[in-house]
Formats: C-alpha cells, structure tokens, sequence
C-alpha cells in the first residue's frame, strides 16, 4: 500500500467547520425561500422554469461541489481520478436529464393537444 | 505487498508495472467507482421523476402541501421544517465521519472512535425521521375523493383551506361486511373497506354550504384550482366513486399516483443506502475498538467507509432539491 504513515498529515479541521457552516447557510437559504416563495421568483422565466427552481439547482450543486471537494477530498486526489469520476457523471447525467425531460414535455403537450382523453 | 511479488527486472519502465498513476491504493479507487454508478442509478430515478413531473406539469401535488408535519406539533402547518431538519441531520453526520477520517490520518484512536459513533447516531437517527415521514404519508391526513379517471378530488373550505373527510361525513349504516378468510371463502380475503361511500360523502357535502371541491389542476401561478359551489356539487357526482385515505402504490390522496410511488421508491432506495451505510459504519466502529487499524498502520478503511457514507449525504441533497424544493 502506498499510504505513508510517517508522512505528516496537517489537520483540516478548520476547513471542515468552514465548509460546514456554508452548507448549513445554503440549506437555511432554501428553505426560507421555499418557505416564502418570492412572487418575483416564480413569476419569472428563464429557460421555461420558474428563476427559483433554478435558484434551487444551483444552490444544490453548489452543496454537491462541497460535499464532493472537501468531505470526499476530491480537491486532494489526482486529475486522473477527478476527472474520471466528474466528467463522466456530469456528461451521462446532463445528456438523460436532457433526453427525459424533452420527452416527458412533448408527451406533456401531446396529452394537452386534447387528441387522448385522459380524464374521464 | 511488494515483498511477495516476483522482480521483473523491469521496474521504474512505464510498462514495468507497480505503476499507480491515480495514487489511490485499488480498494479506494474501487469504492470511487462504485460512487460513480451508484450516482447514475440514482440520477436515472431522479429523471424519471422529472420526465413523470413533465408529462403531468399543470396537476402534481405541491410538495409543501403533502410534508407539512412536525413532531409534537399536531394540525400546525410546517411546510418542511421537518426535512430541513433531516437535511441538517445527514450533513452533519458528514461532518463527523470526515472528522473521523481525519483523526484517521493522525492515528488518534481515541478521536476516530468518538466521532464514528457520532455518524453511527446521526445515520440512526436521520433513519428514523424516514420512517416517521413514512408513516404520515402512508396514513394521510385528510383524505379525498378518487375520480373515475383516477385523479382525486380534494375538499377545501370557502377560505381555501383543506378540510378532512371526518368533518363533514358520517358514514351510512353498512350493509357489506369486508370479506375475510374467517367469513367467506378460507382462501382469500379483501383490503379494508373504504370507511365512507362516494354517497355518504355527497350527503356530508351537500349540507355543508361553506365547502368547495378542489381538483388536481395547477393555475399558471401554481395554485389548485377550486371550483364553484355549483360546479363541485356536478363534479362530485359525476365524476366520483369513492375515498381515499393516505396512500399506497396504487393510489394516494395527495393526487397523481406516480407521486406516492416515486416516493416510496426514491426515499426508499436512498434510505436502504442508509442503512447499509449504518451497518458498515458499526462494523469499522468495532474494527477501530479493537485496534485493527492501530497494527495495520493506517485508518484507510474509515476512510473509505467515509466516501460511501458521503456519497449518501450527496444523494440526499438532490433528493431534498427535487422531492420537496422545486
């Protein structure tokens, strides 16, 4: 095994506390959002989903980055490593969100057209 | 391990072998790759979700609807208090499993065994939080009325707000018993019998002018719309044929049945995570008890356990985004 025990590992306890309280600020933020709704928020627009749904995402992948950077040390492990595990989630997982969400809008619109009754 | 392999005469060539150009040893690689799947099986139910969310846009229940309890707090609306609650939980289970990764790293027996049973509880107890919101899903809280179509039907008052089954209708005398195996045939039985008829309903709601039915259609400003007096009278009897009280695979009174059974299936694999997490997590506590890790010379083992209990805390993240947020 490659792991030197006589090689000195500083503590990063300070860094974990740190990242702690940006995800506990992070989660309070969203609720209280979610809680309030903003009618500024969910009036807007941007890519056919509600501003703050998108707020949403980001501040989860915002809480994803964290959790994988700091808790799972990923900022410490090779590029190699990073990358194969990032890159390929990323990509496989944009391209199913992409094709599913298109379908379930056009199956969406399809029932909408009022060709299938569907309540009835 | 490199005392027991056979010299090539090749060694320190790129081809030579014994070359790690990830410098992870192979069970923490192993692990990340498992993480790795394991987020696309996930990834793939969440977009499943969404994919069903899509195709029924204007009529799925709204979240902050549906999880609103708290404990000890009865009738008191808390729209998810309870799971930022449980989100707080995890996370910070995750601060001390990365904790005890951490003392790991400076062989502090003492600190890693601290600090794994603090993620041991933390994981308890975020299971039992699960299991609490289990129930008041399964069990309900006011009920509807299912449609022919299968949609439901829900009853508010005239300020909006929802109103149970149990205020308004009292049940008919009976005159069908539930058939069980001690009353009819010794080999099949049937499920409860609704406690209300589609008629005991109708004769609750007529003579209670103040309520108004409302059907699973979303507004453009994401309300439900309620109909008339008039119109709820003419949908009732139209359309309904029976109750529905909390919700099961088939059926549930919050609205589309995808939503009951996206629930129980996403919640519940993420929570089987959980457990398992928590099993590993106790065996590596009582590895690190009795000093496996203190003769092999390094806690790698914590740390590996720590990236699957991580990867849990991940999953629930976005499972908290798109359940009950967006």
């Amino acid at each position: 095994m490659a792991h030197d025990t006589t090689h000195v590992h500083k503590s990063n306890t300070k860094r974990i506390w740190t990242v702690f309280i940006i995800m506990s600020v992070v989660t309070l933020v969203e609720v209280f959002l979610g809680i309030i709704k903003p009618e500024f928020l969910t009036d807007t627009y941007f890519i056919s989903l509600k501003l703050l749904n998108w707020i949403f995402i980001i501040l989860t992948i915002v809480k994803a980055y964290y959790i994988a950077w700091a808790f799972m040390h990923l900022e410490g492990e090779t590029k190699g490593l990073r990358r194969a595990v990032v890159w390929t989630s990323t990509f496989l997982i944009i391209y199913l969100v992409f094709i599913l969400l298109t379908e379930g809008d056009y199956v969406y619109e399809v029932m909408h057209r009022g060709n299938i009754a569907w309540d009835f | 391990m490199e005392t027991t392999v056979a010299r090539t005469g090749t060694e320190g060539r790129t081809w030579g072998g014994g070359n790690e150009p990830l410098k992870v040893s192979y069970g923490k690689m192993m692990m990340w790759f498992f993480i790795l799947s394991d987020a696309l099986t996930f990834s793939g139910f969440l977009a499943s979700y969404g994919f069903a969310r899509y195709k029924f846009a204007d009529s799925w229940p709204i979240a902050d609807e549906v999880f609103n309890h708290f404990p000890f707090l009865h009738g008191v609306d808390a729209p998810m208090y309870y799971v930022a609650l449980m989100t707080f939980i995890l996370i910070f289970s995750s601060v001390t499993m990365v904790l005890a990764v951490d003392a790991g790293h400076q062989m502090k027996k003492g600190k890693v065994t601290f600090y794994m049973l603090l993620t041991i509880i933390g994981g308890i107890i975020f299971l039992g939080s699960q299991a609490w919101e289990w129930k008041n899903f399964i069990t309900g809280t006011y009920g509807a009325i299912e449609t022919r179509g299968g949609n439901v039907l829900q009853v508010v008052n005239s300020d909006g707000e929802r109103v149970a089954l149990d205020a308004f209708v009292t049940a008919a005398p009976k005159e069908r018993l539930q058939h069980e195996r001690t009353n009819g045939l010794w080999f099949v039985d049937e499920p409860t019998i609704p406690r209300y008829t589609i008629e005991d309903v109708i004769t609750g709601f007529s003579a209670n002018p103040n309520l108004h039915i409302r059907t699973q259609e979303l507004t453009p400003t994401g309300e439900k719309v309620v109909l008339t007096r008039q119109a709820s009278l003419a949908k009732l009897e139209s359309d309904g044929i029976g109750i529905i009280e909390g919700a099961n695979l088939q059926k549930n009174e919050y609205g589309n049945p995808l939503f009951g059974d996206f629930f129980f299936f996403i919640t519940g694999f993420h929570g089987f995570h959980v457990l398992t997490g928590v099993f590993i997590n106790i065996i590596i506590f009582f590895n690190v008890l009795i000093g496996t890790y203190e003769r092999r010379g390094h806690y790698e083992m914590v740390e590996k356990v720590g990236l699957y209990w991580h990867f849990v805390d991940l999953v629930w993240v976005f499972v908290f985004t798109f359940f009950y947020l967006v």
